[in-house]
Order: C-alpha cells, then sequence, then structure tokens
C-alpha cells in the first residue's frame, strides 16, 4: 500500500501576545445611546472608587484579520478528528459526528437556560424523549439525567448517589468501594473525592481476565459499591459481570456501570441485565457529539427506579400534557451542574440515535467490534508488536510494543511521534499505570472503512521496519509535523514551567 | 471483512466474548428512524421550533448564564472542524490546538493579575468546588466561609464538592451574611466567623445580587489575618473595567468564561476556570490539566506540554487531586478569541457600556410605582423588588414579548423580587419597552 506523503503546516505561529501594535483594535462594543449616558453619566464613575480598575490588563492590541488568521492557523495545525484516520485514540471512540446535527444544536444557542418552561418545550420533550424512548431501552435504567456535563462528572455523580443512599438507610459507614486497574482512572478518582477510600483489584496477571476470587475478598460491611468499566479499557469483556455486581449487591453495596465507550454493545448487551443499578454513557463518545478538543461533552446517567429520587434536580418530568422541570425532590443529591447540563449534546445524541434506529444502533455497535477483530488480525503480524493477554477483544485492545523497545530501542513514545509525519492522530498513551509495558489501544469506530484500518496498519508496519532498520529516524520524529521534539525536562520544575506568557516571559528574564 | 477474520457472523463473534445469558437477543424496541438528511433535519428542527428564544423575546435573565453579543469570529474559529473533532491527540498532531488552549490561560491570567491557569472545567460551580479544596488541601484545614449572596445553585455544587463519606474528611461550609443595605458581604459578620480553623473565605465579585463587593481588599485582608486563603469568584466580561482579584488580594480566582464569546445554549455554554499566583504549592493542588509552554529541539520554536501531570487523576486515579476529564476546551478557545479581539480597550468600553445601560435600566425601573431597586453599585444585574409576586409579574411580561429576570426566590428578605440582567445586547429602545411594560403590569 502506498503510504501518503504528508507535511502538517508549519506556520511558527508566535503567541497571540507577540503579534499587534498598540492602538490596534480587533473588535469595537456598541456604546450606549446618548439619553442613557446624559442620565446615568460616564461608565467607569459608576464603579466604586477601591474597585476601579488601576492598570489595564496585557491583552493584545490587534486587528480582527489578523486575530482570525492567528487561529486559522492554529486550526490548520490541529490534524483533529475528521482530517485523518483517527482509530489510534482509543477509550474515546472517535466517530464522525455528522454535520447536520450541528446545525440543529444551533438551534438552542440562543436560549437561556431560566427561560419560562412553556418557551422551551422543544428542548424539553427532545431531553425528555432521548432518556425516556431511547436510553432507557439501549441500557435497561429506568430513568435518566443529562446533568453531568462530563463522564468523569457522571462518575462523580454516582458516587454522590451512592453517598446520599446509605446515609439515608443509616449506613454511612460504608466507606469503601471496589474498582478494578483496568477501569477508567474516574472510577476509582471521583469516588475519592467523595470521600471512599478506593479498593483496586488486579486481573489475573496470565489471562488478564477479572479476579472474581479478589472481589469476593474484597467485599465486606464497609462496602458502599463498584465502579466498574466493561469492556475495561483493554478491550476485555468481564464474562461474569452478572456475578460481580450479585457479590455486591449480597454485600449491601450498589453497582455503577461504566458505559463511557459502550459503541460495541448497542443493542447486544445492557446494564439492566449485568445487574447494575447506575451507568453512565458519555455522548460525546459513543453518541456521537464531536469532543470539541475536550468538551462541552455529557454524562447520561441511568438509574434504577429505586435510585430515581437520588437523581441531581432538575429533572425533566411530564405534566399536564407537556414536560416541567422539576426542582422539589427532597432526596436529590442537589446540584452538580449549574442549570439543565450540556443540552446541545443531547440535541446532537438524539439526532444520531434517530437517524439509526434499532437497526442502525446494532449495526454500528457490529461494525465497530468486527473493526477491531480486522484490526487485531493485521497488528497481531506487525513485528515488534504483541498482545498481552490471549482473551478476544470487543471494541478496542491494549497493544504492547515492548518487544520493540528491547529489540530496538524504539517505544511509544517514539513511534507515536512518528506516525504524525504519516498524516496519523498520536495514539492515545494509554492511562496510568502501565501494566503492560510500552502500551498502546487503537480503537476503530464505525467510521472507518476496511482501507481505512489497512492504511492505518501499513503506517504501523512502515515504523515498525524503520524501527528495525534505522530506529534513529523513529527516535527523532517529529520530521513532518508542526513542531519538533519539545524538550519535556521543564513540565516538573517551578523555575522552567509557565503557564502563561507573562509567568513565560518573567521566567525567560 | 467476516473473511478476512475467518468468521460466520458478528453474532458468533459476540458469542465468544459475552455469554449468552447477558446478551439482548432481540431487537430493541425504539421508533422508526430518519435515515435521510431532510427527513432528519425536519424532524428534529420541527420539535426544537417550538422554543421560543432569546432573539424573538427580550430577555432580561442572567444569573450564570449571560447574554452578550458573539463576534462573528468566535462562532468561525469554535466551528472548525479542526478544533470541534480534536480531542486526546498529543502535541505533534494538534499543536495548535495546545497554542489555543495556552493562549486561554494565557489571556485570562491577564484579565485576572494571575500567573498560573489551566484547562478550562465544567463551570463556574465546578471551578469554585475545585478552588475550594485546593484551598483545604493549602492549609490543611477543613473549614470555609462563603457569602449569602453567592448563587444558590453554586451553594449546592459547592455542598456536594465539600461532602464526605469519611466523618473527618468533609468540608464545613459556615455562611456569612450579607447587609441589607449595600447587598454586599457583612465584614462585621465575616470577623465574627472567622479564626484559626478556616481554609478560605470564598466571595464573588460581582455577587449574585449583581452588586460590586467594593471591600474585596478588606475581606482578603481578614482572611489572611487568620491564615485563610482568600478565593474569589468572578464574571470575567467585568474586568475591563474592574479591578483584577489580584490587585484585592485573592489568592486563588475562578469563575465563569462563557460571557467571553460563548453561546448560552440553554446552559450548555458554561466554562469555568481557576487561576492562582505561579507558586509551586498552588500549582501542586490543581486538579485540571496545565498547559506549559516550553523550548523545542529548534531555536525559536514553541511547544507544549502538561506540567506536574502526575498529580490529575488521568495517572493518580484515587491519589489525585480531585478529578480531571472531558471539560468545555472548545468554550475556552472561543474565549480566547473574544479575549484576543477585545483588547484592553475593547474590554473598557464595553464594561462601560454594561454599566452604564444597566443603571439606566435600574434608575428609570425604580421609578415605576411598585417597583423598587434597592441597590446601586452593581455591576450588570440587580435584583428589583415588586408590589405583586415576580412570578406574576413575569406571567404578564412575557405576553409583552419579554422573558423577565429570574425571580429570587432563594432571598424571601429581597421580597417579591427578581434578579434583572442587562448588558450591551440592550438598546434603550428595549429597555424603554420593559419600563412601558412593568408601568402596565404593576398599574
Amino acid at each position: 500500500m502506498k503510504i501518503r506523503e504528508y507535511h502538517a503546516p508549519r506556520w511558527n505561529e508566535p503567541i497571540i501576545h507577540e503579534l499587534g501594535t498598540p492602538g490596534e483594535r480587533g473588535f469595537i462594543p456598541p456604546r450606549s445611546e446618548p439619553e442613557i449616558k446624559k442620565r446615568v453619566g460616564q461608565g467607569s464613575k459608576l464603579v466604586p472608587e477601591s474597585m476601579k480598575r488601576k492598570e489595564k490588563p496585557d491583552l493584545p492590541e490587534i486587528s480582527q484579520a489578523q486575530v482570525l488568521r492567528h487561529y486559522l492557523r492554529l486550526s490548520q495545525m490541529t490534524l483533529g478528528m475528521e482530517l485523518d484516520i483517527d482509530l489510534g485514540v482509543g477509550t474515546c471512540t472517535m466517530k464522525y459526528s455528522p454535520k447536520i446535527n450541528e446545525e440543529l444544536a444551533g438551534m438552542i444557542k440562543d436560549i437561556h437556560p431560566m427561560q419560562p418552561e412553556e418557551t422551551i418545550q422543544g428542548l424539553l420533550e427532545l431531553a425528555y424523549k432521548f432518556g425516556d424512548v431511547f436510553l432507557r431501552e439501549i441500557s435497561g435504567m429506568d430513568a435518566f439525567t443529562f446533568q453531568p456535563p462530563g463522564g468523569s462528572a457522571g462518575c462523580y455523580n454516582n458516587a454522590l448517589i451512592m453517598r446520599k443512599y446509605h446515609a439515608d438507610r443509616g449506613e454511612a459507614h460504608r466507606d469503601e468501594v471496589i474498582t478494578t486497574i483496568y477501569s477508567h482512572p474516574c472510577d476509582a478518582a471521583t469516588p475519592a473525592t467523595a470521600g471512599y477510600k478506593v479498593i483496586t483489584l488486579y486481573p489475573d496477571p496470565e489471562t488478564g481476565l477479572p479476579d472474581t476470587e479478589a472481589l469476593k475478598e474484597a467485599v465486606g460491611p464497609r462496602t458502599a459499591g463498584c465502579f466498574i468499566t466493561n469492556p475495561e479499557d483493554i478491550g476485555i469483556f468481564n464474562k461474569n459481570i452478572d456475578e460481580w455486581t450479585g457479590i455486591i449487591h449480597d454485600a449491601g453495596g450498589l453497582c455503577s456501570y461504566d458505559q463511557a465507550n459502550a459503541n460495541a454493545l448497542l443493542g447486544v448487551t445492557r446494564a439492566r441485565e449485568a445487574g447494575f443499578d447506575m451507568l453512565f454513557f458519555n455522548l460525546h463518545k459513543t453518541f456521537s457529539s464531536p469532543h470539541g478538543s475536550s468538551g462541552p461533552g455529557s454524562a447520561a446517567v441511568g438509574v434504577i427506579e429505586e435510585l430515581e429520587e437520588y437523581l441531581p434536580v432538575p429533572v425533566i418530568i411530564k405534566k399536564d400534557g407537556g414536560y416541567v422541570l422539576d426542582y422539589d425532590r427532597p432526596k436529590s443529591i442537589g446540584k452538580i451542574r449549574d442549570f439543565m447540563g450540556n443540552l446541545p449534546v443531547v440535541v446532537r445524541s438524539y439526532a444520531w440515535c434517530i437517524s439509526l434506529g434499532a437497526k442502525g444502533l446494532r449495526t454500528a455497535a457490529e461494525i465497530s467490534m468486527l473493526n477491531n477483530q480486522y484490526l487485531v488480525e493485521k497488528v497481531r503480524k506487525i513485528r515488534g508488536v504483541t498482545l498481552t493477554y490471549p482473551a478476544k477483544r470487543v471494541d478496542q485492545a491494549r497493544w504492547s510494543l515492548e518487544q520493540m523497545k528491547q529489540e530496538t530501542g524504539v517505544g511509544i513514545a517514539d513511534v507515536n511521534r512518528r506516525v504524525v509525519d504519516y498524516g496519523i492522530q498520536s495514539y492515545f498513551m494509554s492511562h496510568h499505570p502501565w501494566l503492560i509495558p510500552e502500551p498502546f489501544t487503537p480503537e476503530p469506530a464505525e467510521t472507518y472503512s476496511k482501507a481505512d484500518i489497512d492504511y492505518w496498519c501499513a503506517v504501523l508496519e512502515k515504523i515498525s521496519e524503520e524501527a528495525y532498520t534505522d530506529p534513529e529516524l523513529v527516535k527523532s520524529a517529529p520530521h513532518n509535523s508542526s513542531i519538533h521534539k519539545v524538550d519535556w525536562d521543564g513540565f516538573n520544575d517551578p523555575d522552567r514551567w509557565a503557564m502563561s506568557w507573562r509567568a513565560h516571559r518573567r521566567k525567560q528574564r | 471483512m467476516l473473511e478476512a477474520i475467518d468468521a460466520k457472523s458478528t453474532d458468533e463473534l459476540y458469542a465468544e466474548m459475552i455469554p449468552d445469558r447477558l446478551l439482548l437477543n432481540r431487537e430493541m424496541r425504539l421508533p422508526e428512524p430518519f435515515p435521510d438528511e431532510l427527513g432528519l433535519k425536519r424532524h428534529v428542527a420541527g420539535i426544537l421550533a417550538k422554543n421560543k428564544t432569546t432573539e424573538e423575546y427580550i430577555s432580561f435573565l442572567g444569573g450564570g448564564c449571560w447574554q452578550h453579543y458573539i463576534p462573528k469570529v468566535c462562532e468561525v474559529i469554535q466551528s472548525r472542524s479542526e478544533f470541534l473533532t480534536a480531542y486526546a491527540g498529543g502535541v505533534y498532531s494538534d499543536q495548535g490546538r495546545y497554542q489555543a488552549n495556552f493562549e486561554f490561560q494565557s489571556l485570562i491570567c491577564e484579565l485576572l493579575g494571575m500567573e498560573v491557569s489551566g484547562l478550562p472545567t465544567y463551570d463556574w460551580g465546578a471551578a469554585a468546588g475545585n478552588s475550594i479544596r485546593m484551598a483545604s488541601r493549602l492549609t490543611g484545614r477543613n473549614e470555609i466561609i462563603v457569602p449569602k449572596n453567592m448563587s444558590p445553585a453554586r451553594l449546592s455544587i459547592l455542598r456536594n464538592f465539600c461532602g464526605s463519606v469519611d466523618p473527618n474528611g468533609g468540608i464545613k461550609i459556615t455562611l456569612v451574611a450579607y447587609e441589607d443595605e449595600t447587598g454586599r458581604v457583612d465584614l462585621g459578620d465575616l470577623e465574627s466567623k472567622l479564626g484559626e480553623e478556616i481554609a478560605c473565605v470564598y466571595f464573588e465579585n460581582p455577587n449574585y445580587l449583581g452588586v460590586i463587593e467594593s471591600e474585596g481588599a478588606k475581606i482578603s485582608e481578614l482572611a489572611h489575618a487568620y491564615g485563610a486563603e482568600s478565593v474569589v469568584g468572578v464574571d470575567p466580561i467585568s474586568l475591563g473595567v474592574l479591578a483584577s482579584p489580584a490587585e484585592y488580594g485573592a489568592d486563588i480566582a475562578c469563575g465563569e468564561a462563557q460571557p467571553l464569546g460563548v453561546s448560552m445554549y440553554a446552559g450548555g455554554g458554561s466554562c469555568g476556570f481557576i487561576a492562582s499566583r505561579d507558586e509551586e504549592r498552588y500549582v501542586a493542588e490543581y486538579p485540571l490539566r496545565l498547559l506549559s509552554i516550553a523550548p523545542t529541539s529548534v531555536e525559536g520554536e514553541y511547544g507544549f506540554g502538561q506540567a506536574l501531570y502526575s498529580r490529575t487523576s488521568y495517572m493518580a486515579r484515587e491519589k489525585a487531586k480531585d478529578w480531571v476529564g472531558t471539560t468545555t476546551v472548545l468554550w475556552g478557545i472561543t474565549a480566547a478569541v473574544y479575549m484576543s479581539l477585545l483588547g484592553p480597550m475593547g474590554m473598557k468600553e464595553l464594561g462601560e457600556t454594561i454599566l452604564e445601560k444597566s443603571h439606566y435600566a435600574a434608575e428609570i425601573l425604580d421609578d415605576i410605582p411598585g417597583a423598587f431597586v434597592p441597590y446601586r453599585g452593581f455591576f450588570k444585574e440587580f435584583p428589583v423588588v415588586f408590589s405583586k409576586s415576580a412570578e406574576e409579574v413575569n406571567k404578564q411580561l412575557l405576553e409583552h414579548g419579554i422573558f423577565g429576570g429570574n425571580p429570587l426566590t432563594d432571598y424571601p428578605e429581597l421580597g417579591q423580587s427578581a434578579l434583572y440582567c442587562v448588558t450591551e445586547m440592550h438598546s434603550l429602545e428595549m429597555i424603554e419597552r420593559l419600563e412601558a411594560a412593568l408601568r402596565e403590569v404593576l398599574a
């Protein structure tokens, strides 16, 4: 297969503060009408003396054309998802988001969240139906909320429900939660933020399969519940997941399912049958809302009936033939996000689901699973790349370049820089800790064709060849990127790090 | 493809991975789809057309999400395919995104008078929650003081951030009163509540009632006298005319960047930020991803990467500083474009326009029999106290094509009141229409 000759745009673009000249303007704000000024005087005189800004902020002074040019250049120096075959960024479900859905989401841009309910009936209807008709059927859960503004926020939301549920039952002593090391880091970090002690289970070292015996040993009277990603972040589905939820329930705990990346499971298997009490879906992953350079996203949280009263407020309910926002929920955990969450994300996800229907969603799942089987067969044959555990993977697989590293000195960080030279988005380097050394986790969502996967694998194969014949070429990469190799030494050094231009200038002096 | 992997069907493949008892084994019961784009568009647009928007009605709603003018260039950049669809790629493929994020940090720091910020978080409430937890860890103390004149929704968010399963692990929240006459934090009450156990004093400027906390320096001074941190939440669109939090002693600043060029999206435009001085002990407590500038192997070239990444939950899991995840980075990029466009002059002039229009509106509403504006010295929002219920007033205003202010139901001491927001979006004519409608409603 012919590998493209690619070179990223390299604008050597200055920092915005280095552009412009004093007195240049990019935007003229509206001014008050003369009648207004006549009555109240100059605006700056309306600020109490003690709170007047003494020195003007050191923002750039720059024309509109130049601001546009600057940020267009920065966008060009960003590969994003749509320009390339972005299947290397696993656990992220980098699928195509239909462009029409942007226009539909834009229809709510001028709505204020506190408008009277009768003026946002369309929005409430759409969100209600998406939860009530689609997500309940897809998951088997009983009630949904879209308040959590991201996947980890959804996980945190579930930790808060767990906390309140046990407290209400006089069981506040339940202060331990259980997760697995291959569950997403948020399954450990968010319950910890809620005050839980986190017990992390490790898999069988030979098979990588979650260890049911370890779970049985971990549960006890202090168990509040579990937070589990399935398929785990390495792509293995826990076949005993219903036994796991049974063990947690027998111990008196609740079970929260991390279904951020449920892409290959739509219409195939559900949280309900697996015995979970709560789940979250990332609408910006599985449900096709664009990732926005890392948000705005949304976690759709679903719960069983018994937990519905704990959902954050407001909850959209049906009343007298219309939809209202219900705040009067005494057992609710209260608020975790201002207003109603990220509803434009919900609009896009609704549009995606209703464009596909039951068959279409199932087909998307099947293709993404099949794509992964195909990818596995191809990557398996590439020199220096190994699959650590033998089990079949569902939507993604965690691979290792340990062998390549030992044989050539070229590891995942090097390969990850080199792929950019071929116009491929850097891989996701996998969450820590790296139990599987030199890891990467491609996830070929349904977006990618067979030809896409062939090309992606051909690039990896080429880099493998380079590693074994000319390792320096890979180690000194990137060569065709917007920039060259970054000096990482300063990122942990208070004298050298700089999180703003003003800090940078001070430290350069 | 099945052939290439030597499989018969997807069902067979699933059966190898997932036990039969967990398979759904039936088709999902979902509505008939709209597979063609035109049909889809008509269907979804048909539902959303039932909404009314602030383009059709004159809106005086604020309270944490505000209508401001969005410069067209902001929309052009935020809808660029590259920024819209990027996610977790590295600096070599997404250098431009990293630089835009670094510029967001740099520009917001200029408004705040700070030197460190990170990628934005979900909203002001989450930013305040993280800031307070940072202060608690920094001081090793687990009590905080927050004002009664803060956003009630944000306070609810804070209560979640401050709660804990661990009986010794939570953060106790004490409310400080505000003065009836001015709407500002009551310094006497604050002093009486301060002590060596307080991790921080958190206050908002302008506060939820819209009033500028003109004694901000005094509040910070009192906090510092007890070894507590001063944490301030701000609306950054005010910072062309208002002092930066650093100027009145804030140690940690946070707030809401939605006013900086992001549409309201029914509340989906929220974008929180956190900033502080560049001291290692502060940096070490951030939960956010912090982008640092760095040299590359080529002289004069800028690279970027994450500072002290080991703090974050991506690396430290349950030992991390709170957690980090997918937040609101696209809005941060939009805000960077906005701050670059406006510059110091634009921010100043815009702030003046808002002050003038809001004060004009307050004055003419105050003249209406049955309406009373209790405070002056605000920025863009102010309570109006009515002679009849604020819900009833709003109901009637709706018939005049007006969204009245948010009823202040959490502030019974203010009587039948609503929070009105006036910005550069409101022409003289719009304000006069509100006045005329209110005269009729209150007559």
